[in-house]
Order: C-alpha cells, then sequence, then structure tokens
C-alpha cells in the first residue's frame, strides 16, 4: 500500500483508531464526557479528512475497497449522522447509572462497518462491513442490560441479523460458484459472456442476496424484526439503525446493481417493485393503527423505504440522484423524530405514547414546532425537505414511465398523511380538564441539535439547489 | 419584483404577527390587517397601472413578470407571471385577506398570533397559486396553502373540527399528488420533444403530446382541480371543513380556496390540453349541473345555518365548472365574475353567520327566528347578502351567473336548461334562510348586539362592491378579456377559425347539438350584456 492509499482511507483509519483510543481511555479512566467528546472529535476529524481523501479519489485500494466521490458522499453523510447519534446518545444516558462510555467504542465500530459498506466493490468487504456493523448493533442496542426491553430487542435482532447473514452468504456462494469471482466489476461480464441474465445460480444468488439486503432494510416480507426492535432499543440506538445501517447498505446495493448491470436482470427488478409496494402498503397501513410513538416511526420507515425503492427499480441517473437526496432526506427527519423522542426521555423511560404528545404544542412550543417540521416532512408537504426528496423519486418514477409504482406511491402518501396529522393533532389538541403530561426539559446541545436538524429540514426543502449539485456531482463516478 | 412583494408582504405579515403577538395580541391584529391592506394596495396599483389590453401585446401575454432561478438542475424556477385572470383572483384574495383579518378581530381570542400567522401564510398561498407560472412553484403551493390552512380548522375550529380537518387535508393533498404525477409527464414529455428539461409554463404550453397520453395528464389536473372547486361526487371534504372552521377560515375556503380550482382549470387544463380537455367538457359539464342541483337540494335539506351556505358553494361553482367548459369568452367572463361575487356574497355570509354563532352559540336555524327585530342591521345585511347569492339583476352574481348560462347555452342546451332550476332553487333557499332565521316567530329569546361599526364596515364594502360589478362590471370584464381570449384561441386553433371549419375535438361533442356555432363568439357582447 503507497501512501496515496493511506491518504484515500485516512477516514476510515480515522474512525478505527478513534475507537481504539476511546478504548484505551475507558481502560485508563471512567468518564462520560471524555468518551464522548472522543468520539465526537474522531468523528469530526474523520469527516474533515473527506476533503484530503476527495484529493485522490477515485482510488481503488486493494480489491475490495473504492474510494470515490460516491463512497465519499455517503462517508460524510454516515458521519455527520453519526455525530447527531452521539450527541443523542450522550443526553441520553447522562444521567443513566452504571457503565456508559463503551456504547462509543461500539458506536465507532458500527460506523466503521458502515464505511466499509459505502466503500467496498467486493463481496469479502461487503461482508466483512455488514458483520462490523451488526455485530456493533447487538451490543447497542441491548446496551441498557438493566432493562427488560432491550435485551429482548438484542436478542432478536441477532437471531434474524445471523439468519439474514445466513442467506448473503449462501448468495454470494452460488455466485462464486457459477461466475468464480467476487469482485461487483467483474460479475457483469461474467454473467454475460458465461451462464447468461436466467442462469438459476445467478437468479437464485441474486434473489438471496437480496433478501439478506432486505432483512437490514426491512422491507416487507422482511421486516418483522423492526417495530420490536425500535421499541426495545434505546432511543438514540434506534435512530442508528434507522438511518446508518440502512443508508450504508442502500449505498451497496445501488453501487452493486450499476456495477454488476443489475438493471439487465428483469426478474429482480419486478421482484424489487413488488418488495416497494409491499412494504408501502404494509408499512403505511400497520402504522395506521400504532399508539406508539417508536412503532409508527418503524412501520413508516419500513414505507419510505419503500418508496426509496421505487426510484430503484427505475434506474438511471435521474434516480441515482433522488435515491442520494431522499436518503439525506430520510436521515435528517429521521434523526429528528428519534432525535426528539430520546431528548424527551427520562432516565428509564422513554415517551412513547401518542397521549405523551398531547398539547405538547402549548407547553412546550419549539420542540412541538420541530417535531410538526418532521411530521411534514415525512409526510412530504411542500416548504421541508420530505417534499423535495419525494418530489425527486416520483420524478424518477415517471421518468422510467413506472406510472403503476408512481401512483401506489401517491395512494399510499395519502394514506400515510392521517397518522403523521395525527401526531401533529395530538400535539396541537389542549389537554382537556386533566393536567398536562409534564415533560423534562431539553439540555442545550440538544436544543442546538433540533434547531439545526429543523433548519436543514426546511433549507433543503425551500432551496434544494446546492445539495442536487452537491449529489450530481459526487454521484457522476458511479454512472 | 412587484409580483414578489405580493407574496412576501403576507409571508413577513404572518411571522412578525406570530411574534409579536406574544407580546399583545392586538399587535398582531393590527400588523395582519396592515400587511394585507398593504397588499390590497399594491394590487389596486397594478391594476391601475396596467390597462390589460395593452400591456398583453407588448410583453408576450403577461402584465408583469418576474423571473429568478431556483433548481436550475431540474429547470425549476422562481416564475411569476401576471395577466387579467390573475390580477383579478389576486384582487379577490388582497380584498377577503382584509376581511378575514377584520372577522375574526374579536372572534379569536386564543393562540392570537400562532393564528394570524396561519392565515396570511394561506393567503400567501394562495397568491403564490394565482401568480406561479412554473408547474413546480404552481404545486409547492398548491401544497403550501393546505398546512396552514388545515391547522385553522384543527385549532380554532368548532366542534367536529378534527375529523373535518384531515379530511379536508387528505382530500386535497392526494388530488393534488395526481396533478404532481400528471406534472411530471406532461415535463418529460416536453423533454423527449426538445430535449429540455423545463418546468415553465410557457414553455409547456405548446408541447405536442400524444392523444390517449394527454388526457390521461389533463385528467390528473383535472381530478386535482375538481376536488378543490369542488365538484360532485369529490365535494364531501366541504360541507364539514366549512362547518368547522373558524369564521375567517370559512371566508378563505369559500371565497378563496374554491377559487383555485376554478383557476387552475383556465389557467393549466384547457391551454395546456385543448384537445383532451374539449373531450371531456360535456361531461365536465353535466358535472357541474349535477353540482348545481345537488347543492341546491342538499342546503335545503339543513338544519345548520353554516352547512347550508357551504352546500350553496357546491351549487354556485357549478356554474363556474360549466362556464368553463363552455369553451367561449361569454361563458368564460360568466365564470370570472362568479368567482369573484360568490367570493364576496358567501364570504359575507358566512361572517354573519360568525357573529350570530359568536353571540348565541348555535347555528341550528331551528333555535333561530325573529332576529330581525333585534338586530335590524344584521337583516338587512343578511338580506342583501342572500338576494345576492340567488342571483337578484343588478347585483354581481346575476351578471356572472347570465352570462355563463348565455355562454353555455350556445353549445349545450340540455345542460344549461338543468342549470337554470339551479336559479329557482337558489332562489327557495336563500329566502328560506332569511325566513327562518330573521322573520317569523321568536323561538327562543335571544339577547344579542346588532353589527357593530367594524362590521358594518365590512359588510359595506362587500355590498358596495356586489353593487358596482352588478351595474358596471366592464372594468372586470376588460381585465379578464385579453387572458380569456387568449384561452379561447388555443382551445380553437386559429388556422382552423379562420377557415372557418369547426374544430374536429369540438364538433365530435358538439355535433349532436343543433345550435353549435363553429365561430368564436363575438366580443362586444360581452360588453353589451354586461352593461
Amino acid at each position: 500500500m503507497s501512501s496515496v492509499d493511506f491518504t484515500a482511507l485516512m477516514p476510515l483509519l480515522i474512525i478505527s483508531v478513534s475507537s481504539v483510543i476511546i478504548l484505551l481511555n475507558v481502560a485508563m479512566k471512567r468518564n462520560h464526557f471524555v468518551s464522548f467528546l472522543l468520539s465526537l472529535i474522531g468523528l469530526a476529524v474523520a469527516f474533515v479528512s473527506l476533503w484530503s481523501a476527495g484529493t485522490v479519489a477515485p482510488r481503488q485500494v486493494t480489491p475490495l475497497l473504492i474510494i470515490d466521490t460516491y463512497a465519499l458522499f455517503f462517508m460524510g453523510l454516515i458521519f455527520v449522522a453519526s455525530i447527531v447519534v452521539a450527541i443523542l446518545t450522550y443526553n441520553y444516558l447522562r444521567y443513566h447509572e452504571g457503565a456508559k462510555d463503551e456504547i462509543y467504542i461500539v458506536l465507532m465500530l458500527a460506523v466503521l462497518g458502515s464505511g466499509v459498506l459505502v466503500s467496498s466493490t467486493h463481496f469479502a468487504s461487503f461482508f466483512l462491513g455488514l458483520e462490523v456493523l451488526t455485530i456493533s448493533l447487538y451490543v447497542m442496542i441491548a446496551f441498557l442490560r438493566s432493562s427488560e426491553f432491550p435485551l429482548e430487542a438484542g436478542i432478536k435482532y441477532l437471531i434474524l441479523a445471523a439468519a439474514s447473514s445466513a442467506f448473503l452468504l449462501l448468495g454470494m456462494a452460488l455466485l462464486y460458484g457459477e461466475l468464480g469471482t467476487l469482485q461487483f466489476a467483474d460479475l457483469a461480464d461474467r454473467i454475460a459472456s458465461g451462464p447468461g441474465e436466467n442462469s438459476l445460480f445467478v437468479l437464485t444468488g441474486t434473489a438471496l442476496l437480496l433478501t439478506g439486503a432486505g432483512f437490514k432494510l426491512a422491507v416487507v416480507p422482511f421486516h418483522m424484526w423492526t417495530p420490536d426492535v425500535y421499541e426495545g432499543a434505546p432511543a438514540p440506538v434506534t435512530a442508528f439503525i434507522a438511518t446508518v445501517s440502512k443508508g450504508g447498505i442502500v449505498a451497496l446495493l445501488l453501487r452493486y446493481f450499476l456495477l454488476t448491470s443489475g438493471y439487465s436482470l428483469n426478474t429482480v427488478l419486478i421482484a424489487i417493485g413488488f418488495i416497494a409496494v409491499a412494504s408501502m402498503f404494509v408499512g403505511n397501513y400497520l402504522a395506521l393503527m400504532q399508539e406508539n410513538v417508536k412503532r409508527l416511526l418503524a412501520y413508516s420507515s419500513i414505507a419510505h423505504l419503500g418508496y426509496l425503492l421505487v426510484a430503484f427499480v427505475a434506474g438511471g441517473a435521474l434516480a441515482v440522484e433522488a435515491i442520494s437526496y431522499y436518503l439525506v432526506v430520510y436521515f435528517i427527519t429521521t434523526l429528528g423524530a428519534f432525535g426528539i423522542v430520546s431528548l424527551l426521555a427520562e432516565t428509564g423511560s422513554e415517551k412513547t405514547s401518542i397521549e405523551d404528545y398531547r398539547g405538547l404544542f402549548w407547553s412546550r412550543p419549539w420542540i412541538a414546532a420541530a417535531f410538526t417540521a418532521v411530521m411534514l416532512s415525512l409526510a412530504g408537504i411542500p416548504l421541508t425537505a420530505g417534499f423535495v426528496g419525494k418530489f425527486f423519486v416520483v420524478t424518477a418514477g415517471v421518468s422510467a414511465a413506472q406510472y403503476g409504482l408512481v401512483i401506489l406511491l401517491v395512494v399510499n402518501s395519502a394514506i400515510a398523511l392521517y397518522y403523521y396529522l395525527r401526531l401533529v393533532v395530538a400535539m396541537l389538541s389542549s389537554p382537556d380538564g386533566e393536567e398536562a403530561p409534564v415533560l423534562p426539559g431539553i439540555s442545550l446541545s440538544g436544543k442546538l441539535l433540533l434547531v439545526g436538524l429543523t433548519g436543514a429540514l426546511i433549507y433543503f426543502g425551500v432551496y434544494p439547489s446546492p445539495l442536487v449539485q452537491l449529489i450530481r456531482d459526487m454521484m457522476a463516478a458511479v454512472l | 419584483m412587484i409580483l414578489l412583494w405580493l407574496i412576501l408582504i403576507p409571508i413577513i405579515g404572518g411571522v412578525l404577527a406570530w411574534i409579536f403577538g406574544k407580546v399583545n395580541p392586538l399587535l398582531s391584529r393590527w400588523i395582519s390587517l396592515i400587511a394585507m391592506i398593504l397588499d390590497l394596495i399594491l394590487a389596486v396599483v397594478i391594476w391601475i397601472q396596467h390597462p390589460a389590453q395593452i400591456a398583453l401585446e407588448n410583453q408576450g401575454g403577461w402584465l408583469l413578470q418576474f423571473q429568478a432561478p431556483w433548481i436550475p438542475q431540474y429547470g425549476i424556477g422562481f416564475y411569476f407571471g401576471l395577466d387579467g385572470i390573475s390580477l383579478l383572483m389576486v384582487l379577490l384574495t388582497a380584498f377577503l385577506g382584509v376581511v378575514s383579518v377584520l372577522a375574526s378581530w374579536s372572534d379569536i381570542r386564543e393562540r392570537v398570533g400562532f393564528f394570524h400567522f396561519n392565515l396570511l401564510w394561506i393567503l400567501a398561498g394562495v397568491t403564490g397559486v394565482f401568480l406561479a407560472l412554473d408547474l413546480f412553484l404552481f404545486y409547492f403551493f398548491w401544497e403550501m396553502m393546505l398546512i396552514p390552512m388545515y391547522f385553522l380548522i384543527a385549532i380554532w375550529g368548532s366542534a367536529n373540527r378534527i375529523y373535518s380537518a384531515i379530511k379536508f387535508f387528505i382530500f386535497t393533498q392526494a388530488s393534488g399528488l395526481l396533478m404532481l404525477v400528471a406534472i411530471l409527464g406532461l415535463y418529460f414529455t416536453h423533454f423527449q420533444n426538445t430535449g429540455v428539461y423545463t418546468f415553465d409554463y410557457t414553455e409547456l404550453i405548446g408541447t405536442s403530446i400524444p392523444s390517449h397520453l394527454a388526457m390521461w395528464l389533463m385528467l390528473g389536473f383535472f381530478i386535482a382541480f375538481v376536488v378543490k372547486l369542488p365538484a360532485v361526487p369529490v365535494h364531501t371534504w366541504l360541507p364539514d371543513a366549512h362547518t368547522d372552521a373558524p369564521t375567517a377560515g370559512s371566508v378563505i375556503l369559500a371565497g378563496l380556496l374554491l377559487k383555485t380550482g376554478a383557476y387552475g382549470l383556465f389557467r393549466f387544463v384547457l391551454p395546456l390540453f385543448p384537445n383532451a380537455a374539449a373531450q371531456i367538457a360535456p361531461f365536465a359539464m353535466i358535472l357541474g349541473a349535477v353540482g348545481i342541483i345537488y347543492g341546491a337540494v342538499l342546503a335545503f335539506a339543513q338544519n345548520d345555518l353554516k352547512r347550508l351556505i357551504a352546500y350553496t358553494s357546491v351549487s354556485h361553482l357549478g356554474f363556474v365548472l360549466i362556464g368553463i367548459f363552455a369553451f367561449n369568452e361569454l361563458a368564460f367572463q360568466g365564470a370570472i365574475m362568479t368567482m369573484i361575487c360568490h367570493g364576496l356574497s358567501t364570504g359575507g355570509l358566512f361572517i354573519l353567520v360568525g357573529i350570530i354563532y359568536d353571540k348565541i352559540h348555535t347555528r341550528d336555524m331551528d333555535r333561530m327566528g325573529g332576529l330581525w327585530e333585534s338586530v335590524p342591521r344584521m337583516g338587512a345585511v343578511a338580506m342583501f347578502l342572500a338576494m345576492a347569492s340567488l342571483g337578484l339583476p343588478g347585483l354581481g352574481n346575476f351578471v356572472g351567473e347570465f352570462l355563463a348560462l348565455i355562454g353555455a347555452f350556445q353549445v349545450n342546451i340540455p345542460v344549461t336548461a338543468v342549470a337554470v332550476v339551479g336559479l329557482v332553487f337558489a332562489t327557495v333557499y336563500s329566502l328560506w334562510i332569511i325566513q327562518r332565521t330573521f322573520h317569523g316567530e321568536q323561538r327562543e329569546s335571544w339577547e344579542l348586539p346588532d353589527l357593530s361599526i367594524r362590521n358594518l364596515a365590512v359588510m359595506a364594502s362587500m355590498i358596495i362592491i356586489l353593487i358596482w360589478l352588478g351595474l358596471f362590471p366592464k372594468p372586470v370584464l376588460d381585465t379578464a378579456r385579453p387572458a380569456l381570449q387568449k384561452i379561447e384561441r388555443g382551445i380553437i386553433p386559429i388556422s382552423q377559425v379562420e377557415d372557418q371549419t369547426p374544430n374536429p375535438g369540438m364538433s365530435r361533442n358538439l355535433s349532436d347539438n343543433p345550435l353549435h356555432i363553429a365561430e368564436p363568439v363575438n366580443h362586444n357582447s360581452a360588453e353589451q350584456e354586461g352593461t
């Protein structure tokens, strides 16, 4: 490896090193704030190092990883999201008793896994990244060992993630057995020159890959674990699962499809189309009946992945842009939603029932305004980034003449409005007679975070042009 | 730039009203009032300074334009333009804005700042809809005005407000998304033809679209607009939303939000898809006629005064739908006139109901009666507005509905005949309102004060405008004419008019009509009818 390779890998190296530094620090002296600060510094330095890595991009570092603008863009997204998660975690655990420093170590490892995913061009790095991410997540979900729900959620996630990894491995094995390569870039040629697109091995292998990825993305019919894990995990960890973990997989899948000309596999595309439709309908339908905010958001995130897959099926340059934009929006809104749930949590108890938010508009207008903005963005209402994101997804769908999928997306948007508005209505309605539920105050860092997220939500909703340009420049690497 | 200010003034005013509402509720009322008066003055100045006909010939069809890039990567821009139709609608918006701020002066007592913020942002959204010439921008404003309206109903509404607000929101949002798909279909069709990505209305207007696709795209727009209009059978959100909204909300819903639907038909459906629009014209006219009768019959069956007035909107907007799809200038003028006058007369009635409800806390007409004795001024105003609403000659509504009917008569006699019956029904329910609330025996002895000076001033201004439009509608007709003629020319291609042969799209629908005339109607006739 040359020094250029090191420059290219610098962001990932910094993340790895900082996890070791935190580990050593914890070994010497436990201090929650110091551990938090170290992880924050690690993430920030890694984020800055993206620019220096950008000077040598694109750079293939070993056959496993490629550091191109595409990977750097998603790494940047992941790092920023992780900074948000770290701040949320700090606020969440501040008054928690017992060991809490270790979560920052596993958080950094999970970020590393995600970073490897978005830059991998090889089945080995794909699997490696995925496992690093997943195993860290087991720990993060079950981190609050003293409570019952996190443990249950952790075990659930462990079993299902292990099963999905098995599917993935089998899929990789089938593809390797038939085509004799683990490189994404070689797969397309081998398929074309060898067995052809309709070979049983290629189709089965791809289907198993999709199954494995589907579990991580929590799309229907692989979504069963989502509500329980979302509900059981501590809110900051839920935010991490919903954003960083899913975002990494989407970025990887997209690269895989573009590199292996997956868009020529019609059967697979049809299957993804069905998954998209099922995710939209099941997610929205089940979200309608939830009384628990975290479960509601879990089902809503299933539906949102369904919307995303509509653009995925469409394919083409517009779709890549739409997916990237939508992911950014999805990150901001999801972090905002779980961020509020997490910031309002008191030691040992989260405010998860819709009833807890009744009258919030009048007791804590600013938090309620932020939550409303997040909900409206999830619903795709103008002036919020969600509107522009949904617009781009619909644009991608129409550009590929996927009118059927687009119409179903429209129908689902209308259904989804109902439950998003339900939360908004609950916040608006005055608590009649009985005492308003008293919610705890939030710290300064929490306030700043919410201001930042809401500001980003509105900025990208009103003036999306710079972000669109950035995405267009960054995505050129894979088109 | 002046166009941008029309939108920016209410936006800024709304934010200020919210901020200062915390200090003193009265301050936020005054800020809103001043903002809307400024807006009105601006609109009137534009009206006086830009005689429609001259300007249109010079500037490619727009009195004023404003253009700035927004998302250039997708061909999206801040593109506003003003022609006669939008000018009239903007005037109506600003006027009803002032009226609704005044109407909620003593009506709204809680969360005053946030109320005015929502109110002004709706007005900004509506103004944006009337001015946007970029289809993305149009959709943006179309959706943007829904949120504050939703809050208005959900927070300050009456008993069933949450249900009504959500129903309103889902109906309009779902239909709006269909329009978005249609907009994108048009966008990509234009791209395939020219290789240029743009949402610019003036660029898209000439796009040649395969006829089957044009029909689908047109339906996307059509559905969004008739839901807003509303036409039967997609009107069911309207009675709920109108009934449960606070007074200012009802005034804006009836006076402006419904008009955005009609405006969309004028601005987008007819010019962008002339042939497809011609194909569904008979169907649309039948929908209009059904709406007129159905709305009137249901209005007659209501006991709730506010709900009654809500149903009359369904009936009146039926005339607008018929007028728009009659495809001649006379009917277009009628539709525009009806839109304006309905906004004023129905808005006035809603304000009266609001005042009554505020004092006696019921809208049940069975419990009213004989109110004239205690509140003669209010009775007289209500009488006048009811007369306007039933189409008494000499008042603006008469001019509107009469022109629409004359225009429609030339293309479709059966529909016109049915629609005329609606006028009789309108007489019945309008007199019924007066009879049951202000005349007869006093069923319960209500003590309520008569109209205050402020409300009297509001009512007087509405009454004066209605009389003015009834006796001398020429300024309005003149303002709208060039824009309407342009739309009419777009539907009947010029080459075919010169050849004196009917447009194939038109003749197919009208072949069974003995009185169908292929030539455009004599433009002078509108003026004569009006004056």
